[in-house]
């Protein structure tokens, strides 16, 4: 059983790493990681909120959106699966919002470190694609807990990695074209290529 | 004169993708086929449009504290209906991308672009804008889409082009333009050639 979760655990984390298997969150993985400080505190931003609004979301869905998940209200033949869209976006502005809020209330130290990075994480594909894919596999609860904390830790690990390679890159010499956004690019596609040798692996 | 600007402008001038760092994340995994790139390209191009057009609507309606959820309803309204329709008349196409269809909400250039545009303007305009972004958006797909379907399966949109090793050919298909990094390595190509084009596009560091 403890297997089954840690698997589960290690494969969000490296084989279907989120930005570099998937490509998701990738406006700010790209944007954000210039400075590995920053990258850092959105590292973190992100396993919270994902760890949160992923179990939430698996709720929402297994008790109110899925065919026959109102069989409890009496209603046992409605199907309101095609208003997951909205109820999860949803869900996720409003934890977001929440979560700065008591975030700014009860741990201030926190909440400044994070500061700007909380507001961005609504828009942020990664999150509302993890939900996305927690229906599409039908996880109960317990694996979502597991897939919402795994795929943060690894998106963060991912972004922190990128931007370690970006400040050592400032001394080298780009091609004028290539500069910036160009290599940055190129930098992933080689660490999406490492990563892909996990790809092979099975739990 | 001012609504071709608009439309033409992001496709080379301001590209949401190679120059605003925009929308990249739904770009890449649908690529590896041409008949996914032109129906994700389609449903971008509306929904970019459409939903500049309603924020652009309700835009003295909006609270500016509410502004996001607001957005994001209409966006997701939207997004909801494409996903229903492509379901209905195209469910194959529509199971093999997955997640993404539903990560048009999330895709940075709608929410830009009603955020940027359609708040400031009317709505005739925004709707323009939001179509010229989305071609913007389209066309880096594209030309990602063409190199690895050509290459990695040797056909354009499902036809041969390049008879394969296996059938009897001459071409050995290049198994890594169907594997994920080939699109970076792809869209980084286009992004140095078009700045090798216009060189007011070159970051300074």
């Amino acid at each position: 059983m403890l297997e089954h979760y840690l698997s589960l655990f290690l494969k969000a984390v490296f084989v279907e790493n989120l930005a570099l298997a998937f490509f998701l969150g990738m406006c700010t993985f790209l944007a954000v990681s210039k400075k590995v400080k920053t990258s850092i505190g959105l590292g973190i931003a992100v396993i919270v909120v994902q760890s949160i609004t992923i179990p939430v979301n698996n709720l929402i869905y297994n008790y109110l959106l899925k065919e026959g998940a109102l069989a409890w209200a009496g209603h046992p033949d409605v199907d309101l699966s095609f208003l997951g869209l909205i109820s999860y976006i949803g869900v996720i502005a409003a934890i977001v919002q929440i979560l700065e809020m008591t975030l700014d209330k009860y741990f201030p130290a926190l909440y400044s470190a994070l500061g700007i990075f909380l507001p961005l994480i609504t828009v942020n594909c990664a999150i509302l694609g993890g939900s996305l894919f927690m229906v599409e596999r039908d996880y109960n609860f317990p694996e979502s807990v597991v897939f919402g904390f795994g795929s943060g830790v690894g998106w963060a690990l991912a972004i922190m990695a990128l931007a370690g390679i970006r400040e050592k890159m400032r001394y080298s010499d780009v091609p004028e074209g290539l500069r910036g956004l160009g290599i940055t690019f190129i930098t992933v596609g080689l660490m999406a290529l490492g990563f892909l040798a996990f790809s092979g692996i099975q739990l | 004169m001012k609504l071709r600007e608009t439309i033409f402008d992001p496709i080379f001038k301001n590209n949401p993708i190679a120059l605003q760092i925009l929308g990249i994340c739904s770009a890449l995994a649908v690529t590896t086929k041409l008949e996914t790139v032109l129906v994700m390209s389609i449903a971008v191009v509306l929904v970019t449009g459409f939903s500049s057009f309603f924020v652009s609507l309700i835009r003295n309606y909006i609270p500016s504290s509410i502004r996001i959820i607001a957005q994001m309803i209409v966006i997701a309204s939207l997004v909801i209906l494409t996903d229903q329709i492509l379901k209905a008349f195209l469910y194959d196409v529509a199971k093999s991308m997955s997640v993404y269809i539903g990560l048009i909400i999330t895709n940075c250039i709608v929410m830009g672009r009603a955020e940027g545009y359609a708040m400031k303007n009317g709505p005739i305009m925004s709707f323009f804008d939001g179509v010229g972004n989305g071609l913007g958006y389209s066309i880096v797909l594209i030309f990602v889409g063409v190199f690895r379907e050509l290459f990695g399966s040797g056909t354009l949109l499902g036809f041969k082009i390049l008879p394969l090793v296996a059938d009897g050919g001459w071409y050995q298909p290049n198994g890594m333009a169907l594997l994920s990094p080939s699109a970076f390595f792809l869209i980084g190509f286009f992004i140095w050639g078009l700045r090798t084009w216009k060189k007011d596009q070159i970051e300074q560091e």
